[in-house]
């Protein structure tokens, strides 16, 4: 960021929940259905439909709000959001207005910067829309379309919209919370948040003012980032173009603005639409909702392990912080990592192997964790016999290679490609024995305190054994054999 | 107690074209019912509870279920234009 200017960022995020039925009827929530084959009269807005809402929707946004930490309101309402577009069949949102289900939370993320305490503003019920296809010369650019056509599959998709408070200050943290919240909505199981298919998506809030200024400058929505990269340049590109429009004596105008992916550039959005108001009012279609302690005690007590305590407990065992967060965003890595570990092996070794090795070794063979044989009791294995100095670390590499592409367990790999190593010490010190024997200068020197031959006579002993010999158990054995 | 309405406002934002006549008459009558809902909003209300809705009920759920969705034909047939099994509607974005 240039000197003397500070940004101040807002994100919201929407999230598809992944329910079997949609929010308010039972039509299937489809993303692969054919074209308008999941809709009836409720999504539809045919005269006389009446919405009923999707109580495990309700339950999974309750999952949301406790994993942001937010209050969860005992008694939340339907608002009618009313607007006109093409995508929305009633004319208006179902959504929430005043008293949303979850109010005041926070998020705590890790950017390149340190550690960024993020304020949830509120976190709320509403519907999706249908989706539109802009057909026309300019390859689905809305601004050249000359005709859109609509599927209403997705009207009506329980929608969670995620609101923070304006928290964040650069490029990399508005990318670091979208990250985190994604693995929380993961860790959750409500949605399958995949950025690409638009099932969880972002309109950010960008301002810029000079830094110390108390009052924030005026602000710019960009509007469906589907990326986490996208969301980084979007944020970067904006605080530029704001502080070179201020500095060259323009002011920035409070407006919507789309992200382009291919010019990396965000456009003002030219829309009919002249008047934002939205006139909110209670649905009198529906009653209001009501999450009772009980209830909300019930879903607080069955929210999974979230991604920051895991990632926490994977340090504590031992894992450094880069792999222990590499770990945890891997259902296939963790759950290996937790049977390894579970059955004694080292857990820094093994988060190193995960993440280092197995990781490579996947990206090589372009293959999936889970289609391979490697368990956790292989990988334990490997770590038992790696501390009992039964094979080097770097044979290690090569048996876990081998374990990945069904070789066989660590053990029958090792035996069969002549890998252990040989630790006992009887069998080393014949070896050494004959090695000094036949170097009798370079033990002579070492008896007058000259050290230099001792890497040497280590190495002859190395070969003596075809390379085999437990480093360690030699190295004590030479010096002890050569120093008295 | 007068209460003033840009009856202009409320048309267009609901998408209805008004003729001048319309306007007149329609904005009168909004006006009525307005004034109408100030008279009950001058009511002692100190002490009583505010409510959304008349009857004590909350939720009114269903469960998580999928039911049966129609026919496209049968709604596509009433769209005055349609593609692929789609709606086909003007362009979105204007100049």
């Amino acid at each position: 960021m240039k000197p003397g200017w500070e940004a101040v960022i807002g994100v919201e995020t929407h999230v598809e929940l992944s329910t079997r039925s949609k929010m308010f009827c039972r039509c299937p929530v489809d993303v692969d259905a054919a074209p308008n084959t999941a809709c009836c009269p409720v999504c539809l807005a045919l005269p006389g439909a009446l919405p009923v809402p999707n109580e495990q929707a309700i339950e999974d946004i309750v999952k949301i709000g406790l994993a942001l930490d937010c209050a969860i309101n005992e008694r939340s309402l339907f608002y009618r959001k009313n607007y006109f577009y093409p995508d929305l069949p009633k004319n208006y949102q179902i959504s929430q207005y005043t008293f949303p289900v979850c109010e005041h939370g926070s998020i705590e993320i890790e950017a390149e910067d340190g550690p960024v305490t993020v304020g949830i503003t509120r976190v709320h019920m509403e519907e999706d829309t249908g989706k539109s296809t802009h057909v026309g010369d300019g390859g689905g650019r809305i601004h050249d379309a000359d005709h859109t056509l609509l599927d209403f599959n997705r009207a009506g998709v329980p929608l969670v919209e995620i609101v923070t408070e304006p928290d964040l200050r650069t490029p990399e943290q508005a990318r670091a919370y979208g990250s985190e919240l994604q693995r929380i909505v993961l860790a959750l199981g409500v949605s399958d948040a995949k950025l690409e298919a638009g099932s969880m998506r972002f309109d950010v809030n960008v301002s810029v003012r000079r830094t110390g200024d108390p009052e924030f400058g005026t602000r710019t929505e960009t509007k469906n980032v589907n990326s986490l990269r996208s969301l980084q340049r979007v944020v970067a590109f904006e605080i530029d173009r704001q502080v070179e429009l201020i500095e060259a004596g323009g002011s920035v105008t409070q407006e919507t603005r789309h992200w382009n992916e291919e010019t990396a550039q965000t456009a003002a959005m030219r829309s009919k639409e002249e008047s934002e108001d939205y006139r909110y009012f209670q649905d009198p279609d529906l009653l209001p909702l009501e999450v009772s302690e009980p209830w909300r005690d019930a879903i607080l007590a069955s929210l999974p392990e979230l991604p920051a305590d895991r990632r926490a407990r994977y340090v504590e065992a031992g894992a450094d912080a880069a792999a222990a967060e590499l770990l945890a965003d891997s259902r296939g890595l963790s759950s290996r990592f937790e049977e390894a570990v579970a059955a004694g092996a080292n857990a820094r070794t093994v988060a190193i192997w995960l993440t280092g090795d197995v990781v490579a070794h996947l990206r090589r063979i372009d293959g999936d964790i889970d289609a391979t044989v490697l368990s956790g009791d292989h990988l334990a294995e490997l770590s038992a016999m790696v501390e009992a100095g039964e094979l080097s670390s770097s044979a290690a590499k090569d048996v876990l290679t081998a374990t990945i592409d069904g070789e066989g367990s660590p053990r029958d790999i090792a035996e069969a490609k002549d890998l252990m190593q040989v630790s006992d010490v009887g069998e080393i010190e014949v070896a050494v024995d004959a090695v000094l024997a036949a170097n009798a200068d370079a033990v002579a020197k070492i008896a007058d305190g000259d050290m230099k031959p001792m890497g040497f006579l280590i190495g002859q002993v190395m070969r003596e054994t075809g390379g085999k010999a437990d480093p360690k158990v030699v190295q004590q054995l030479v010096r002890a054999k050569t120093q008295g | 107690m007068p209460v003033d309405i840009d009856i202009a406002k409320v048309a267009k934002l609901a998408r209805i074209a008004l003729t001048d006549d319309e306007l007149d008459q329609y904005g009168h009558q909004l006006e009525d019912i307005l004034e109408h809902a100030e008279r009950v909003q001058a009511l002692p209300t100190e002490g009583i509870e505010p409510t959304s809705h008349p009857m004590p009920m909350v939720n009114g759920f269903r469960r998580d279920e999928v039911g049966e969705c129609l026919d496209p034909d049968s709604f596509l047939s009433q769209a005055p234009d349609t593609r692929d099994g789609q709606f086909r509607v003007p362009r979105i974005l204007g100049e």
